[in-house]
């Protein structure tokens, strides 16, 4: 999906981990409860990391591998943002903000029907600028949503700059305190810290009558060292070439030069 | 009987359907004895209006049928990309109420005047755009909108009835309030401003100007049959609106004459380009020029323009084509 017209791949490959850890152990929902009410609910909130999500998705045969190839094609409907006519992706998203407002109306429903479902956002931590993102933590925390988990990707990285140097969102975990949600921190790469800070959600919140949050250290462009951690990896339009290299890269070969023009800032 | 309020409308669909949610952005004016009868499925989520449309959005995805509620402007304005991203691309049944819109924000200034609110929502596919003339019709067209399925937006508006309706309310459908003439006006008009509007009917017509009245309650979907009918039997048409020019009635029917190719002058009486002066209601309509005298004076300024005009119109009448450009203004 990085090639042929690109896509984010940085903010991709900094929650590929946590999506892998949540649908493989997390999540109770495959791709034969895709409409099932009682399944769990995942929402991809800052929606331009989809590739790790469709990835995800081909992998465990929610939608078949060789529709990845279908990227940007007008024969399909897989583009830079998620679409939710896609097997396995809940809602659309790509505007920052919307999906834990959204979530809530799930919670809630789940709860007013004496549901055990437990929904789960996913979101950016630049997307932790917009002011209806606080603004939904005011409510979730008011309705005491407790069935509600949201994970923070915490790359570090907005679309061009580091958070920190933009608007500083640091201290997070505070933050979440102060609003009313129970917050932990884990090392989003590591399966055992996941286990650790997600395992217990889900069958439970970390506080009865308080949602619950999660503050994963995420590296942008983890596992290739030639894109981690750079502001100008955000997006990225590879060559076959170098899509062939970063493959190799991932699996431990030696970083090469990435000499495409391709990679574009928006 | 139907219900005799808004509240007891909306409690008595509550209780037949249980999918159906309450909700609010600390707005709670018309449905403030619901919550402890609907209980949980009374949300109010303070004053968070992109949360609540979200959350509406959520709740639909599960199968419910949200009816929001917050003040016209913050509603639509406010959570305007919630409307259009969450329940508008995803086309789900959610019903937004939107409180004391046009005139009816009276002395609250403009930050709380919503005279965009038909623009902006008929601006997004699929959305209905509901006018009710008076709490009747408002009560009458609620089941209409939730079977309808569809994303709804309402401009609240439970006023006494003014007119006796005659047409059962039905989604897509103006009424035809007063018949008027072949040869004369047609006014044209939604939400409270009906009342104005009969008033303004029977100046006209002591004054020997025949006029009929059109209840456009339907803004979205427009009754185009009912459009090209006035446009073809009248000699002017008139849309009157507490919005401003621009989106409103004026362009829907500017919009539905042009697409058909029957032409007809058509007079905006609107606020033009311009906030109200902020005062109570009355007051409001006697400065703004929006009571049944005043509009009918405009109206009578109109015929009288169009009388200097109709020599050139019969002079451009035999160049072809020329006939079509002096109709509508």
């Amino acid at each position: 999906m990085a090639t042929g017209g690109g896509c984010f791949i940085g903010a991709s490959l900094s929650c590929a981990d946590l999506l892998v850890y949540l649908y493989t152990r997390v999540l109770r929902v495959s791709p034969a409860t895709l409409a099932d009410p009682g399944r769990d609910y995942l929402f991809l909130s800052k929606g331009h990391d989809v590739p790790a999500l469709y990835g995800t998705l081909a992998e465990l045969g929610y939608i078949p591998r060789e529709r990845l190839a279908q990227h940007l094609r007008t024969t399909d409907s897989i583009y830079w943002h998620p679409n939710r006519a896609v097997p396995g992706v809940e809602f659309h998203s790509g505007s920052l903000g919307h999906l834990l407002s959204v979530a809530i109306g799930v919670a809630l429903d789940i709860r007013l029907r004496g549901g055990a479902n437990r929904v789960w956002v996913i979101l950016g931590d630049g997307e932790l600028d917009e002011g209806s993102v606080w603004e939904a933590c005011l409510v979730a925390s008011a309705l005491r949503l407790d069935n509600l988990a949201a994970i923070v990707d915490r790359n570090e990285f907005q679309a061009n700059v580091r958070t920190e140097e933009l608007v500083p969102l640091e201290p997070i975990p505070a933050k979440f305190e102060a609003f009313g949600w129970s917050c932990r921190t884990a090392d989003g790469h590591s399966f055992a810290d996941l286990e650790a800070a997600l395992g217990p959600l889900s069958e439970a919140p970390y506080v009865a009558g308080k949602p619950s949050v999660v503050v994963a250290r995420t590296v942008r462009g983890k596992g290739l060292p030639s894109i981690e951690a750079r502001a100008d990896r955000w997006f990225a339009n590879f060559t076959a070439e170098e899509i062939a290299g970063l493959l190799e890269e991932l699996h431990g070969g030696e970083s090469r030069a990435l000499t495409s023009e391709g990679l574009v800032v928006r | 009987m139907s219900p005799a309020t808004y509240e007891a409308a909306l409690l008595e669909l509550a209780e037949a359907r249980p999918e159906v949610v309450v909700m609010t952005a600390e707005n709670r004016a018309a449905i403030r004895n619901l919550p402890p009868l609907l209980g949980a499925r009374f949300v109010d989520v303070g004053i968070c209006e992109q949360t609540m449309i979200g959350a509406a959005a959520g709740l639909a995805l599960r199968g419910r049928t949200p009816v929001v509620h917050a003040l016209a402007t913050f509603l639509v304005m406010r959570a305007f990309e919630f409307i259009r991203t969450d329940v508008g691309i995803a086309n789900l049944p959610v019903t937004l109420v939107g409180a004391v819109p046009g005139f009816l924000s009276d002395g609250n200034g403009p930050t709380h005047q919503a005279l965009e609110d038909v623009a902006l929502m008929r601006g997004i596919p699929h959305m209905q755009v509901i006018c009710p003339a008076d709490g009747e019709e408002l009560i009458a067209a609620l089941p209409a909108i939730l079977d309808s399925r569809a994303p709804t937006y309402v401009r609240f508006n439970a006023m006494p009835a003014a007119v006796t309706h005659t047409a059962p309310f039905e989604i897509g459908r103006a009424e035809l309030v007063a018949p008027g003439a072949e040869g004369g006006v047609t006014l044209l008009t939604y939400g409270f401003l009906l009342r104005e509007v009969m008033a303004a009917r029977q100046v006209l017509e002591e004054c020997g100007v025949p006029a009929a009245v059109l209840n456009m309650r339907s803004l979205k979907p427009i009754d185009e049959a009912a459009v090209l009918q006035a446009a073809r039997r009248s000699r002017l048409l008139v849309a009157v609106e507490d919005h401003f020019q621009t989106g409103g009635l004026y362009s829907i029917v500017a919009e539905t004459m042009v697409r058909h190719g029957v032409l007809c002058r058509l007079q905006s009486i609107s606020l033009g380009e311009r906030w109200f002066k902020p005062a109570l209601l009355a007051d409001v309509l006697a400065h703004e020029g929006f009571t049944g005298p005043a509009i009918a004076g405009k109206v009578l300024a109109e015929i009288s323009e169009m009388g200097a005009l109709s020599v050139l119109d019969e002079t451009l009448v035999d160049i072809p084509g020329g006939g079509s450009h002096l109709a509508g203004r």
